[in-house]
């Protein structure tokens, strides 16, 4: 009878192979030792990469969900290993991205009493997670975990905690896994409504200078060639938000830029002129519309949405079309004429020149001597691959990126964008690398929120992942100066960083590390970057007090948004 | 600002409560009264919220509890679609009860529930205006102790909560 039982350790990693999980990261400790001791029997179905804290843990099995589409799988001890998640979670949760959190928690005989490393994950982690959940008995393992991952993966895709208790992981049970398929209180699948589709066409048909913008609903939606096609067939100018940037490939014709508080010009210029206003897969984040009460006043707004709590939720909208953006967007095709709009269209292209001559040749090809971040971004586009993932972390350099990377495929963009967690991008990036060897990883970092993070490059070492690290080093907390700067007198108060060597530290960790400071050896520096077959690590120095523009100030409407 | 009825079935699941509150103290809206109970179907619960909001700001606190993966359904409600009662005690020092009082009691429609040598417990059901009214008369009668429900309340139609369990 014994025999056909297991271990609860057993039966998490076991539960996490029947969910097709490859690759997970975690960090041990006394409540989740059981289950490590489990890994160490599997680790031949299950890769186990040990990072080097916890949050960086849940960092690159972010990375690794936004890339691959998969859930990504991370797993900390009770107490601080717990708590040092949270960021994390907090992160997936405004970003949907899809992930499953195991952590141990003290025996449940002693929950409630303050034992040693025990706390409320549960109710710390309630507000971050999309589901969670506390297993104190062996036979409520697997369930939970079937449950977690159905949670995590379907419908707006988010975080989900499962906590499960030391005497749990270490009581003998049945394994007989069972894939959860739905429950009754949780509604994945809405079908998109026919009359709204009519409705949405109606509007599109008749309208003059229609726009569209998209979001990472599209990615996650699976629905860039619904996108494209819709987009063909209606002939609208399209532009994207932070997120949703690769759902749509830049050299598209439709395609007229990126939206919001450093997006391009156009962009955010002509949502006050549009007459139908698209939202696809987005939310109007307070960062895309600037000041609400000037934000596209006179366009009738049709939003396409899965969440039915983010319709009407920021912007007021005419038609809701909730449903997957895969559908609606096949269905919306379908119902709309063949057009073109080539007078709108051309007014985005008039003020993309507008931008081109006042802000971009000055980045791409500065004549001033510093170096620009976006002049690194040039190089990078000339050398990297078409299906390259560039990874930022926050601040400008993570502006710069996003704003000259040529973004040709979709699940190229992984970045820290509602909650704007400095320190992501190092452990997302390696993430991001150890889903696929092959494919090209860039992560382009500040010299701030590198060292939020550093102690993953002892990841990248052991794990030999080939990230390309690209360091844009101005010596500042630039983001937070360049505010100093505008609006604040220039106070730069305790944004000044006095940094390390860091061409020493990743030589510490053994990775190949170049600087450069003169413009003359960047391409060479780049290409040479691009091609080495392992992690590489460049640090370029660039000017200290260069300003990310196009610049819409907070409180300031789409209007406004300034070039200098 | 209104008076809202806010009606939630749920699954019976541990921190259920707290996750739906935590969405009313995100956006520092205060609840006037919860109550939660067990519903006719097993293993399913209603929690009734009571909040003072636009309709605007329900609306999206409804779409956002019923976001919350073990619930089952929200709705909101004014006032006028509910049914509704709150029930409240009173405790009175024996001393104070004369024929006055008594006669206060009966024209409230209050029934004294429990009598001790030293004080009575007065109950009376109806809305919060009611309940509110017998209060401040008895606050002049040295009320000792007074405590009031949350709403229970149904809604006023045929509508079942069977429709939504499937
Ligand atoms: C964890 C965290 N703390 C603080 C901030 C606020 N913040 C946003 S950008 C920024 C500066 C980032 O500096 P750096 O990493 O050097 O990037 P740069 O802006 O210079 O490119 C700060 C402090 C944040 N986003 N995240
Ligand atoms: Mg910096």
């Amino acid at each position: 009878m014994k025999e056909s039982k297991i271990r609860g350790a057993d039966i998490v990693v076991r539960a996490l192979i029947e969910e097709q999980a490859d690759l997970i990261f975690g960090y041990p400790g006394g409540a989740i030792m059981p289950v490590y001791d489990a890994l160490y029997d599997y680790h031949d179905q299950l890769r186990h990469v040990l990072t080097r804290h916890e949050q960086g843990a849940i960092h690159a099995a972010q990375g690794y969900a936004r890339v691959s589409g998969k859930v990504g799988v991370c797993i900390a001890t009770s107490g601080p290993g717990a708590t040092n998640l949270i960021t994390g979670l907090a992160d997936a949760q405004i970003d949907s991205t899809p992930l499953v959190c195991i952590t141990g928690q003290v025996a449940a005989h002693l929950l409630g009493t303050d034992a040693f490393q025990e706390t409320d994950v549960v109710g710390i982690s309630m507000p971050g997670t999309k589901w969670n959940i506390q297993v104190r008995r062996v036979e409520d393992i697997a369930p939970a975990i079937a449950k977690g991952f159905y949670i995590a993966k379907s419908g707006r895709p988010g975080p989900v905690l499962i906590d499960i208790t030391k005497n749990a992981q270490v009581d003998f049970g049945e394994f007989n896994y069972v894939r959860c398929e739905g429950f009754r209180s949780y509604k994945t699948q809405i079908p998109v409504e026919k009359s709204a589709i009519q409705k949405a066409a109606f509007l599109i048909n008749m309208a003059k200078r229609p726009y569209l913008l998209f979001g990472q609903g599209v990615i996650l939606g699976k629905a860039e060639d619904e996108l494209k096609s819709f987009l063909e067939k209606s002939g609208i100018p399209a532009a994207s938000t932070l997120l949703g940037s690769g759902a749509l490939s830049q050299d598209h014709p439709n395609y007229v830029g990126k939206l919001g508080m450093h997006g391009n010009y156009a962009p955010n210029l002509l949502t006050n002129q549009c007459d139908v206003l698209i939202a696809v897969g987005m939310r109007f984040d307070d960062r895309v519309t600037g000041d609400l009460k000037r934000y596209a006043k006179q366009a009738k707004v049709i939003h396409l949405e899965l969440d039915p709590s983010e319709i009407n939720k920021i912007v007021k909208c005419e038609v809701a079309v909730i449903g997957n953006s895969k559908e609606s967007l096949a269905l919306l095709t379908e119902a709309v004429t063949q057009k073109s709009h080539p007078e709108w269209m051309a007014k985005f292209r008039e003020l993309e020149q507008e931008e081109n001559a006042a802000v971009i040749n000055n980045d791409l090809k500065p004549s001033k001597v510093g170096l620009t971040m976006g002049e690194v971004i040039h190089n990078i586009n000339q050398y990297k691959a078409d299906d390259a993932v560039l990874v930022t972390d926050v601040g400008q350099h993570q502006m710069i990126a996003w704003r000259y990377f040529n973004y040709k495929k979709t699940r190229t963009q992984v970045t820290s964008g509602g909650l704007g967690t400095m320190g992501f991008a190092l452990p997302a990036a390696l993430g991001a690398q150890l889903h696929d060897y092959s494919r090209q990883v860039i992560c382009v970092v500040g010299d701030g929120g590198i060292q939020m993070t550093i102690q993953e490059l002892g990841t990248i070492m052991q794990t030999k992942a080939p990230v390309k690290i690209v360091l844009l080093n101005n010596n500042f907390l630039g983001m937070v100066r360049q505010w100093q700067q505008m609006f604040f007198d220039k106070r730069y108060s305790f944004t000044e960083l006095d940094n390390p060597d860091f061409i020493k530290i990743a030589e510490a960790y053994s990775i190949k590390a170049q600087k450069v400071t003169d413009r003359g050896d960047l391409q060479e520096a780049i290409e040479d970057m691009l091609i080495h077959d392992g992690p590489f690590f460049l640090e370029v120095v660039v000017e200290k007090e260069d300003n990310v523009f196009p610049m819409i100030a907070t409180g300031c409407s789409v209007e406004e948004v300034r070039l200098s | 600002m209104k008076r809202y009825t806010i009606f939630v079935i749920t699954e019976n699941f541990i921190g259920i409560l707290n996750r739906i509150t935590i969405i009313f103290t995100r956006r520092g809206i205060n609840i006037d009264a919860l109550t939660a109970s067990e519903s006719r179907l097993p293993g399913i619960h209603r929690i009734t919220i009571e909040v003072t909001a636009t309709e605007d700001t329900v609306i999206q606190l409804v779409n956002q509890i019923e976001k919350i993966i073990d619930v089952i359904k929200a709705f909101h409600h004014e006032d006028e679609s509910v049914v509704y009662q709150e029930i409240a005690l009173y405790k009175i020092p024996v001393s104070k009860l004369d024929g006055g009082l008594e006669k206060i009691i009966r024209q409230h429609n209050a029934k004294i529930i429990a009598a001790e040598p030293e004080f009575v417990v007065l109950e009376l059901t109806g809305h919060k205006e009611q309940t509110q009214e017998l209060l401040e008369i008895l606050k002049e009668y040295g009320l000792l102790e007074f405590a009031r429900s949350g709403r229970v309340a149904v809604a006023k139609r045929m509508l079942t909560i069977d429709s939504f369990v499937k």
